[in-house]
């Protein structure tokens, strides 16, 4: 059913796509050319590159003594955060194969982490108003990049704030899922937990931070108490305007004492549709087009 | 009343506690099993079970339902719409006898055909357990099932594309450049299908407005579809947006679907609203469902049963509404359902294999993410062996990478790859077009043409003139 191949014309090399300047409208991978139906090779070698940097942010373990450092020395900016040293924490998920088949252990600190916790012997009649939790998630890459800076630009907003804001020491989670940040808040006694944890990569977005509220945090809560703000990275949510919409939840999480779908995010830097669980998808600048604009019509 | 399944290995006798049990332990090994607990405990255990497995009655199915019939509408639908005239010529076989029957001479693709409305998705699945890939390819090849709406899909030798043009931002030029990139590399017969990123009933408007422009200015033979809400899509209807198909998620089980937020007389009653707009030209199926292993655990709706029997009953669910499209998005969730591309390939395979036997028109989003132990090689293979099984159609991506749900999935070069070197055709109706339009010398070939397309040249034309990607695209021209 194929064409003889044609032998009568040298090869002119691969077949290009005029409308590959159509990617001002989007990132996706149009107009790569072809060799044949095949796709060329430096395409093919870049959608390598891409995969590879999102399988390294999922398998690099996350340096923690190095985050731990780099907390210290955050601590000794900004006032407002705890001086003690980051806890070192682990989940039940031994290593990353089990981590990845069997989320229900990442969700669980390990015996070791829980009894690290309770010999902090926090006072019950005084909880910490904050428990910052980090935890390596999918992408070690998006917390190297990303969690020190948020957590400047946080500290920088709680300092500001109308009323004082009492911090517990902050927490390191390897091999950590989300709802383990509500284990940690419960132990710590702290009235409100924000994780942060890297986020699932895509391949042109290997180090997206999420972020997750909880109020009155303890085991076994589920996602509907929580709120999420997702894709903090610079070329996504920056960590200054996340720092910002952070604030908003934990300052109307503490007064209305609630979180999750009850709490409605309606910080005035949102979009029209607001909503408790922010989307992945909220950095829409360009109001879409009308259809009977598009240059297809 | 349950009964005990046991089988006897020398001195040792396994017990499996129910059907579900003895389903559950049979499943070739998958990280989803596991997680749910309801796995083989050892490979020998795996193997016995397969044994007994076979041995078991296709009749024992009707009268041992895996979920109770009074508690979950799903097992309703799988007993009461059971045709018993159907099943008669093979009512006598035990699940091994069954394989042996598929893979016979015997059994002819019109022969499948007419004993299709006689198996149980639990037959399905049990037999595929017992089935190596080869015979899951087998099987599939013969069962031959088509649907229509603007074009006739599912037809011997063809292998359709969803043309797949998402947006993070559904920004509508974004949408616009991936349909014309998909559209000139061929894709799109299967449906062009948009995942939107803000789900609501104006945004899913805007977007079949989009669509039903495009394909009425180029008078294109084939369907859009949103991928929003059941209820969304209703509600799209009832404001007199131009809906081709009725998107939904479905499971297995009632408590999956209610999770989903919809149950069966919900897609009735969107099936109703999509067949009064008669917008078919060639044919009435007016359906598109997704399904995937892993849903109904991820829902905590899984009764027990392994992910494998879970997905096949969903297709129970499918074929009641006699859909045009069915595809199970295979690597999607994780890996914490699927760990890798073994485990990937064989689930592609045996979804394929399942539905088609039941009767649907099945596709498959060959697909993984990047926490997955599987790369673009899984995706070549899977492909593969899926074009050979006779699989209805697969996604057309833009480079493979969706910039809005972050995996990856086939792109317009592999579904051009696969119809090359398996000599496959897209849809017919479609296929006339893609000649028509001068984007395609030779479709059956798939000999794309060097030159842009005059119409689509003139589109162009009005664009203004874009720096950054044109200077390295003269690089490499």
């Amino acid at each position: 059913m194929v064409d003889q191949p044609d032998n009568t014309h040298p090869w002119q090399g691969v077949v290009d796509n005029p409308w590959r300047r159509l990617r001002q409208f989007t990132a996706a991978r149009i107009g790569l050319g072809r060799s044949g139906v095949s796709l060329p090779t430096h395409e093919m070698l870049a959608f390598q590159l891409a995969h590879a940097q999102a399988r390294d942010a999922v398998h690099t373990p996350l340096d923690f003594a190095a985050l731990s450092q780099q907390l210290e020395r955050l601590s000794e900016q900004h006032a407002v955060l705890n001086r003690e040293p980051p806890l070192l924490l682990h989940s039940e998920a031994v290593n990353r194969m089990t981590y990845l088949q069997r989320p229900d252990l990442g969700r669980r600190l390990d015996d070791a982490s829980r009894v690290l916790l309770q010999q902090e012997q926090h006072s019950p009649k005084q909880p910490f108003d904050l428990a910052l939790v980090i935890a390596d998630g999918l992408s070690a890459t998006a917390i190297a990049h990303n969690a020190c800076g948020f957590i400047a630009a946080l500290a920088t907003e709680l300092q500001q704030d109308s009323q004082d804001w009492r911090l517990a020491p902050v927490t390191l989670i390897e091999q950590g899922r989300v709802a383990i940040g509500d284990d940690v808040g419960e132990l710590l006694n702290a009235r409100l937990v924000l994780m942060l944890i890297g986020e699932r990569p895509g391949l042109s977005s290997p180090d997206s931070l999420g972020l997750y509220l909880t109020y009155a945090p303890q085991r076994g809560l589920n996602d509907a108490r929580r709120n999420c703000i997702s894709n903090v990275r610079p070329e996504g949510l920056p960590w200054q305007q996340a720092a910002q919409r952070a604030m908003y939840l934990l300052r109307q999480a503490r007064q209305l004492k609630i979180s999750g779908v009850d709490l409605k995010d309606r910080s005035p830097s949102l979009d029209a549709d607001s909503n408790a669980t922010i989307s992945a998808h909220h950095n829409n600048d360009a109001s879409p087009t009308d259809a009977q604009h598009n240059f297809l019509l | 009343m349950h009964k005990t399944y046991r089988y006897t290995l020398g001195s040792k006798t396994y017990e499996f506690r129910h059907l579900a049990d003895l389903l559950a332990r049979a499943t070739p090994a998958r990280s989803g099993d596991r997680l749910a607990g309801v796995i083989a405990r050892s490979a020998e255990e795996r193997a016995v079970a397969q044994m007994a497995l076979a041995d078991v009655p296709l009749s024992n199915f009707l009268n041992e339902a895996l979920i109770p019939y009074e508690q979950d509408e799903v097992t309703r639908l799988i007993i009461d719409d059971h045709d018993a005239a159907a099943f008669a010529p093979i009512s006598h076989l035990t699940v091994g006898d069954f394989r042996n029957w598929l893979l016979s001479d015997h059994a002819s693709s019109a022969m499948l055909a007419q004993v299709s409305a006689g198996i149980t998705p639990e037959m399905a699945a049990a037999v595929s357990k017992i089935m190596r890939n080869q015979d899951l390819i087998l099987v599939a090849q013969k069962c031959q099932v088509t649907s229509a709406f603007r074009n006739t899909l599912g037809l011997h030798k063809r292998l359709s594309t969803r043309l797949q043009p998402n947006h993070p931002t559904d920004d509508m030029n974004g949408i616009a450049a991936s349909i014309l990139d998909g559209l000139l590399y061929g894709s799109g017969d299967a449906v062009i299908g948009i995942n939107p990123a803000t789900d609501n009933v104006a945004q899913a408007t805007r977007l079949l407005h989009l669509m039903d422009d495009v394909i009425q200015r180029y008078d294109i033979p084939t369907q859009s579809c949103v991928l929003t809400h059941v209820t969304n899509t209703l509600e799209c209807i009832e404001q007199g947006a131009p809906v081709d198909l009725v998107f939904q998620s479905i499971g297995g089980s009632e408590a999956t679907n209610s999770s989903f937020g919809f149950n069966l007389a919900t897609l009735a009653e969107a099936q109703q609203a999509a067949l009064s707009l008669q917008r078919g030209s060639v044919g009435n199926n007016v359906m598109y469902f997704e399904t995937g292993q892993g849903s109904a655990l991820s829902a905590n709706a899984h009764h027990g049963l392994d992910q494998q029997t879970c997905e096949a009953r969903a297709y129970a669910v499918a074929r009641k509404f006699s859909p045009l499209l069915v595809n199970t998005v295979v690597g999607f969730i994780g890996p914490e359902y699927l760990f890798d591309g073994k485990e990937i390939i064989r689930a592609g395979l045996e979804d394929h294999f399942c539905a088609k036997l039941l009767g649907l028109p099945m596709g498959c989003d060959v697909c993984y993410t990047n926490h997955a132990e599987a790369d673009q090689n899984d995706m070549d293979n899977l492909l593969t062996l899926l074009a050979t099984a006779g699989c209805s159609f697969v996604m057309g991506i833009p480079g493979s990478d969706d910039i809005m749900l972050n995996y990856q999935t086939t792109s317009f070069h592999d579904a051009l790859y696969a119809r090359r070197v398996l000599g496959l055709g897209a849809a017919p109706e479609f296929e006339a077009w893609l000649e028509k339009m001068h984007i395609m010398s030779n479709a059956p070939g798939a000999c794309l043409n060097d030159a842009l397309p005059p119409a689509f040249a003139h589109s162009l034309q009005s664009l203004p003139a874009n720096s950054g990607d044109t200077d390295q695209e003269a690089n490499h021209g």
